[in-house]
């Protein structure tokens, strides 16, 4: 063992410089050059504002915006985290539950057996950007209310908003809240 | 056939496909034949002068034990002193404090033994400084290890008489050069044309669009996550691990996450093929391990997609599966077969939260961490599989009366009494976690220092899934995983230091075994084979290997599965 500790020590020294030095150097540098805003992550800009990253989920209550997914974090992304509660926890199917009937009541002329399951379970990431297409469809008629516009309007809007799955064939379509709300705006 | 379910199906074969060239390259590298990367040898040679190292003189097995058990030592009271005064040192812009000795100990473990259990969030537990200098750097090491021992296995069981087997810097240092490091570039790329963040600045402030205020986390993620999964370490940058948007952005993404944990354990075993040139013997490994792989994902896959049935029966729209926990931007379907590949395979990364997933998932992902060798981690999924190919010569050998022979090497008494203390400190460490856990929860005991509060606190959910976090916790430990039913609240130095004495038994004794017997095989006397050897490469024997696992893991766990999430399986009306 002695005679193993003066080569561990410096191999431990050079490994450090090439693997936790150079390697993430290069990766900074390609970065800079060659990633969406040089790797700060991409953000979304509202009438020159900045409004968020178009990964991140945002938080969406009022009425006149297409909701997305219950959140763990608040749409924080300080943290971030899912509810971690179990299929069979009393609390958790109550919460369920009650999430459901806060939707039926915000949106009247659905009917239950349409209210789409990601719309009153929480994420993983509690950061969800994404909802699917039927979760925004099925917020149509509560929007168009709101703002007074008509149902077709908004669901031309979700069309060209619906991300189809991978090369047209592998996982599932989805919407990003945050750039659909974004156009929604931009709209009126 | 739906778009989730065929992405799913494609993965795997694009993961199965891939692995073969690279299963050949890697037989290649540790073979010493000329391959595609060898205008790095200066580079490595380089390296080896300075450091003092003789890479060409060929070590005993004791002497390779003796190499790796010393480095891993530096890297562990390195890892301590970083993560103990993070706090002021430089590269930390948003002040996370140091930490406290406990989650230290944890966390310099966890990732030393390549499991990656985390009881802080990379959010606000860590500088990035540790990010990159400590877990980085670890998951990268921590992976050459398991590969670096699992070399030293593979030149064991040549068909020859020795006690030379290779040197071990020298396989270290070419997992890194040769394999590790380009592909992680590669990946790397791939991300951050995908979105992924690489940056050193800290938490960005943010009005949002309907005028919160809140912030974003970021950090050099794009060049940790490839060697999160290339090297099966698993650990995420973010505390939501690979269900974070900005650690996974996309269903791409995801794909490439998945076949970056699998493909170089799927390869190993089609290395050890060309590298002994016994391509049977690796069919016959790889075919067990992918039909105990499949037998566990199925029906994991099936009960996510149909979704909950306490939900289901208040009747709303379920076409979604279950979602409580999972990213729409992934869908059921590929978020279970992530739960079971994570699991088989010792990665421990997740794009899902498994205390969310229905009970039988959580039954297959358990039994995934407790057979441990269905591919298994990165080196030591085959150094545990050896270990249940030895029990199965030796009982077949037994059942039809011949010598117990594997590679034409005698099994006898001293190799088998390894074999089988390793295969039951498994089980050991697991059940005896938990039953003491268990002990503390079910009397509600006022754990003092060890715990803030009473036992049942560290629990988020009650009854038999609560059984399950405890079960679940000590299962990822012990098989070096690091996935978690993150439920619970294990950030206290009850569940920091026994997870971490779990680890490190889990991880250095399974390694030490198996490199010992094949050590001690390679300096017998080599028998050719002969009409009465007992052939290890046929089907019939691969389904002997496939009883001897179900055996041992279905008698050992079945009871302490019984009063977790079967239990919870059937509460379900």
């Amino acid at each position: 063992m002695k005679n193993h500790i003066l080569p561990a020590i410096k191999l431990t020294l050079a490994c450090i410089i090439v693997f936790a030095v150079i390697y993430p150097l290069s990766i900074w540098g390609i970065a800079l050059i060659a990633a969406p805003n040089h790797g700060e992550g991409e953000v979304l800009t509202q009438k020159g504002r900045v409004v968020g990253y178009a990964l991140i989920g945002q938080s969406f209550t009022q009425a006149k915006y297409f909701n997305g997914r219950p959140s763990a974090v608040g749409y924080n992304a300080a943290g971030s985290g899912g509810s971690n509660k179990g299929p069979t926890n009393p609390d958790y199917l109550a919460s369920v539950k009650f999430a459901i009937d806060t939707f039926m009541l915000n949106n009247p002329s659905i009917k239950k057996e349409d209210v789409p399951v990601e719309l009153v379970t929480a994420s993983g990431s509690g950061l969800d950007p994404d909802i699917s297409p039927k979760a925004a469809l099925v917020q149509v008629p509560r929007i168009a209310k709101a703002r007074n516009m008509s149902e077709d309007k908004l669901k031309e809007l979700i069309k060209q908003h619906t991300e189809s799955p991978l090369l047209g064939f592998m996982g599932p379509s989805k919407i990003n809240v945050l750039k659909l709300n974004i156009s929604l705006d931009n709209l009126n | 056939m739906n778009t989730e379910i065929l992405g799913v199906v494609l993965t795997f074969i694009v993961t199965v496909l891939l692995a073969i060239p690279i299963g050949k390259y890697i037989a290649k590298v540790f073979g010493g034949e000329k391959s595609l990367l060898d205008f790095l040898a200066p580079i490595e040679n380089l390296i080896f002068r300075i450091c003092g190292i003789d890479a060409k003189r060929e070590m005993t097995w004791k002497e390779s034990l003796a190499a790796l058990l010393t480095i891993n030592l530096v890297w562990f009271i390195f890892a301590m002193l970083i993560l103990m005064t993070q706090g002021s040192l430089p590269l930390n812009p948003d002040h996370n404090p140091s930490m406290t000795p406990d989650l230290a100990f944890n966390t310099a473990i966890s990732f030393l033994v390549n499991c990656n259990l985390q009881d802080y969030s990379g959010e606000t537990g860590v500088s990035y400084l540790t990010q990159v200098m400590v877990l980085m750097f670890l998951q990268f090491v921590s992976a050459a290890t398991g590969v670096a021992a699992l070399a030293v296995v593979f030149n064991a069981m040549k068909e020859r008489t020795t006690d030379k087997l290779g040197n071990f810097y020298n396989y270290f240092m070419k997992t890194l050069t040769r394999i590790l490091l380009p592909l992680c570039i590669v990946v790397a790329i791939l991300f951050l044309l995908n979105g992924m963040p690489m940056t050193f600045h800290g938490k960005d402030n943010i009005v949002t669009l309907q005028g919160d205020s809140v912030q974003v986390s970021r950090g050099p993620v794009a060049a940790f996550v490839p060697i999160k999964h290339l090297g099966t370490n698993g650990g995420g940058f973010f505390g939501a691990n690979s269900a974070h948007p900005l650690e996974n952005p996309n269903y791409f993404t995801d794909m490439i996450e998945l076949l970056s944990q699998s493909v170089l354990p799927f390869a190993l075993v089609f290395a050890l093929g060309y590298y002994l040139r016994r391509r049977k013997l690796a069919l016959m490994i790889f075919g067990v391990m992918t039909v105990g792989f499949l037998m566990l994902t199925i029906p994991t896959i099936v009960a996510e997609v149909k979704g909950n049935p306490m939900i289901s029966k208040m009747g709303i729209d379920m076409s979604s599966g279950a979602m409580e926990g999972k990213e729409v931007r992934f869908g059921a379907a590929a978020s279970g077969y992530w739960s079971i590949l994570t699991t088989v395979i010792s990665t421990g990364s997740v794009n899902a939260m498994h205390d969310s997933y229905m009970p039988v998932s959580g039954i297959n992902q358990m039994l995934a961490m407790m057979v441990n060798c269905f591919y298994g981690g990165k080196g030591v999924g085959i150094l545990n599989f050896y270990i249940f190919i030895i029990i199965a010569v030796f009982i077949s050998g037994l059942m039809v009366g011949r010598t117990p022979e594997f590679l034409g090497k005698k099994i006898e008494a001293k190799e088998m009494k390894i074999a089988v203390l390793i295969a039951l400190l498994h089980p050991f460490l697991i059940l005896v976690g938990t039953a003491l856990a268990a002990y503390f929860t079910a009397n509600d005991t006022a754990m003092g220092y060890w715990f803030a509060g009473k036992a049942s606190g560290w629990l988020n959910n009650p009854g038999y899934h609560g059984f399950s976090e405890m079960l679940y916790q000590y299962s990822s430990s012990s098989a070096n995983n690091g996935s978690g039913f993150e439920g619970l609240n294990d950030n206290d130095p009850f569940w920091n230091i026994t997870a971490g004495i779990v680890m490190i038994l889990g991880r250095y004794l399974p390694i030490i075994g198996p490199v010992a017997i094949a050590g001690i095989l390679a300096g017998k006397k080599y028998i050719p084979e002969s009409a009465g050897t007992l052939k290890t490469d046929t089907g019939t024997f691969g389904l002997m290997v496939f009883a001897v696992i179900v055996i041992i893991a279905a008698l050992a766990f079945f009871p302490a599965l019984a009063l977790g999430p079967i239990a919870e399986h059937f509460s379900m009306k």
